[in-house]
């Protein structure tokens, strides 16, 4: 099966995979680089979101012609992560912006614990 | 020929993947309170999982997938949990 691997598929997988390998190791690189935790959080979302998606498409792109059939589950797990981590990632900053507030750290105040003449104005949640 | 094109973008995605592990590694030893570990688990499982479907497609197998399934499945929930203990200091209340 593997031996009439088509010449487009085979640039068009590769082209897709290093470029998500390589999105996904940016990601990993801001995490280690970045100052505080705040602008942290936001460089692995990187490799779930672009990397992840370009890895996953090369995988599907890859068995949906080698097996000559639709295999599209992969893009299960695209869609679950697509879910799942803003969720995690907006759970763990509350936690951490919870955290941050009760040692007195300086971050911004609750919404609720502002000045009147501010609160009337419509404001974002956090 | 396409083969080869292809077996050499593997193992050079496979690499940037594993320096990537590292990285979030370091990460998770360095970092200096307990959100710094716990996000760089979350980036740590994203980035075995995206390895292991390079794995899939360098062995020619679809096994991988549901090991990357599982990963998924099992990451997700356990960030979450390890998020609601650092809110409340306990898991279920």
């Amino acid at each position: 099966m593997t031996a009439e691997l088509p010449l487009w598929l085979a640039i068009v997988v590769s082209a897709c995979i290093l470029l998500g390998a390589l999105l996904t190791l940016a990601g990993c690189l801001g995490l280690v680089r970045l100052g505080s935790f705040y602008q942290r959080i936001h460089a692995p979302t990187m490799g779930t979101s672009m990397g992840g998606g370009l890895i996953l498409l090369a995988s599907a792109l890859y068995f949906s012609v080698t097996l000559q059939r639709l295999v599209i589950h992969e893009f299960a797990i695209f869609v679950f992560m697509t879910l799942t981590t803003p969720v995690t990632l907006m759970l763990l900053a509350r936690a951490t912006l919870f955290r941050d507030r009760m040692e007195g750290a300086a971050v911004p105040p609750r919404a609720s614990a502002r000045p009147a003449t501010e609160a009337g104005a419509p404001e974002k949640s956090e | 020929m396409s083969q080869a094109i292809l077996d050499w973008s593997l193992f050079l995605a496979q690499i940037m993947l594993a320096m990537g592990l590292l990285a979030a590694l370091v990460r998770m030893a360095r970092g200096p309170r307990a959100q710094d570990r716990i996000l760089a688990l979350d980036a740590l499982y994203v980035v075995a999982l995206l390895l292991l479907v390079t794995l899939g497609i360098m062995n020619d197998s679809q096994t991988y997938f549901e090991l990357a399934l599982l990963m998924a499945l099992l990451g997700f929930v356990g960030t979450l949990a390890l998020a609601k203990f650092l809110m409340r200091g306990e898991v279920i209340e």
